[in-house]
């Protein structure tokens, strides 16, 4: 029996599934602004980001009134205030891509051109953890939850490598360390969004277990 | 440390069969709140209690209800002494149709019980005990239907008081209350339980999250789940108790 609640919690579902798709959008455009040097393109991810905050706002206010009217217990309360959390971690994937945006728009700027592989490579990962954190939110999956926390560590091994890479890019190079620090900062951002889909990631689990994973090395017990 | 245990316990109504193989414990000073749907046997399990339900007939128990390790399913317990140690509290507020202060005492009279303490003390202290001393003092000789309904309910436990329960059962004591005298009645409640262990059977599962420190769901007849409170109403383990407690059930 499908209850009044259940559609509410569906229009939830489907405002942060929304969210994502446009957090998924901005990083992608931001990127191609990168590798297409085309400074034309940041503009939609400024207008996207004003929609993010639009819907963070209007997530957290569904969320509030559902707590509030519907005094929601077991699996209902925990997906609301995973929702939240959810909500919260979307925002700054947003803000993320921004960063990625104003880096770019410094890059993009100059003469001098680096083509660097690895950041459309850390990109794909990115959105694909991003796609898939949601996609197991939607679905209450679990396994695709903790193959994203596995995932997070190859974004970390990347940006590593970016790391290395630029590093001995500046020493070669010394007149254009800050563009090299802009490239810098764009992987730091990237892999930024890869913690944020792990924190989705471990809120899905939350969400469906009713376990929290979180800071396991505190907690032996609560590992899954 | 638990005060009460039941083991295995089963109850049949004539051929209905309303407790199956139900093992609950509860422990000594705390509010215990039993919940699940209309006809799940949370009453009945509540009566069992102090066997309040032997007074139906065609009734029948098998298995074990021990309070403090005493089984009281066993032949010779006195249920005088029994439904002494263990009070009730309807859902409907009961008084006797006598005044407040008569109220008190019956059960000392009826008890026969000779107290050191005089009886204007033991009503003041049982009054003073459910916060009503100071909105009844001055009116200990009115009668007690004329009080408001919650004022009728607090009297309702005030007057176990006297006879001294370690047990209090309540049967939907806040179901005839509006929310205000509810929300007293529920302080009301964790006063008491420092001094008395509180079973209460409850549909409003808002005032079962909020009063108990451990929740059971029954479900035809059966104990499906005890927990924390927090836990059944956050996490709980069986299908049907999430179910229930998200308004699926049914």
């Amino acid at each position: 029996m499908e209850r009044h609640f259940d559609r509410e919690l569906n229009e939830l579902r489907e405002k942060l599934s929304s969210m994502a798709s446009l957090v998924e959008l901005m990083i992608d455009t931001a990127v191609k602004a990168l590798i297409e040097r085309n400074p034309e393109l940041l503009g939609e991810i400024f207008n996207s980001e004003t929609e993010v905050n639009k819907k963070h706002i209007e997530v957290d206010e569904l969320c509030l009134k559902l707590i509030a009217l519907r005094q929601p217990a077991g699996i209902d309360l925990r997906f609301i205030t995973s929702a939240m959390k959810i909500n919260a971690e979307l925002e700054r994937i947003g803000d993320q891509a921004v960063n990625i945006s104003q880096n770019t728009a410094n890059l993009v700027q100059q003469p001098f051109f680096v083509k660097l592989e690895i950041i459309p490579q850390m990109t794909e990962v990115a959105k694909s953890m991003v796609k898939d954190c949601i996609k197991a939110f939607i679905n209450k999956d679990v396994e695709l939850a903790k193959a994203i926390l596995l995932k997070d560590n190859d974004l970390d091994q990347q940006k590593k490598d970016v790391f290395k890479k630029l590093i001995s890019n500046i020493i070669e190079n010394p007149a254009h360390t800050e563009y090299f620090i802009d490239l810098l900062l764009i992987s730091r951002n990237l892999e930024k969004i890869g913690d944020h889909t792990t924190n989705i990631s471990e809120d899905v689990i939350f969400m469906v277990l009713g376990q929290d994973i979180r800071h396991h090395h505190l907690f032996d017990n609560h590992k899954v | 440390m638990t005060i009460i245990k039941t083991n295995n316990l089963n109850l049949w109504y004539k051929k209905f069969h309303a407790l199956l193989d139900v093992n609950i414990p509860i422990e000594k000073n705390s509010i215990t709140s039993i919940i699940g749907p209309s006809g799940c046997g949370k009453s009945t399990l509540l009566r069992t209690l102090n066997r309040m339900n032997d007074l139906i007939e065609g009734i029948r128990m098998t298995g074990e209800i021990l309070i403090e390790n005493k089984n009281i399913l066993l032949p010779g317990t006195d249920l005088v002494s029994l439904r002494k140690n263990v009070g009730m509290v309807f859902q409907r507020p009961n008084p006797f149709p006598l005044s407040v202060y008569k109220n008190i005492t019956f059960g000392l009279e009826i008890h026969n019980i000779k107290s050191n303490d005089t009886l204007d003390n033991i009503v003041e202290n049982s009054l003073k005990s459910v916060l009503l001393w100071d909105e009844l003092k001055d009116k200990l000789k009115s009668h007690a239907l004329n009080l408001t309904l919650e004022q009728q309910q607090r009297l309702c436990i005030a007057r176990l008081i006297p006879v001294k329960p370690q047990i209090l059962l309540m049967d939907e004591p806040c179901s005839a209350l509006d929310p205000i005298a509810t929300g007293r009645i529920e302080e009301l409640m964790f006063e008491l339980k420092k001094n008395y262990t509180i079973v209460v059977v409850t549909h409003n599962m808002a005032q079962a999250a909020r009063v108990s420190d451990d929740t059971g769901f029954m479900l035809l007849g059966r104990l499906v789940e005890f927990n924390k409170t927090s836990k059944i109403f956050t996490n709980p383990e069986k299908k049907e108790t999430e179910d229930y407690i998200t308004g699926r059930y049914g």
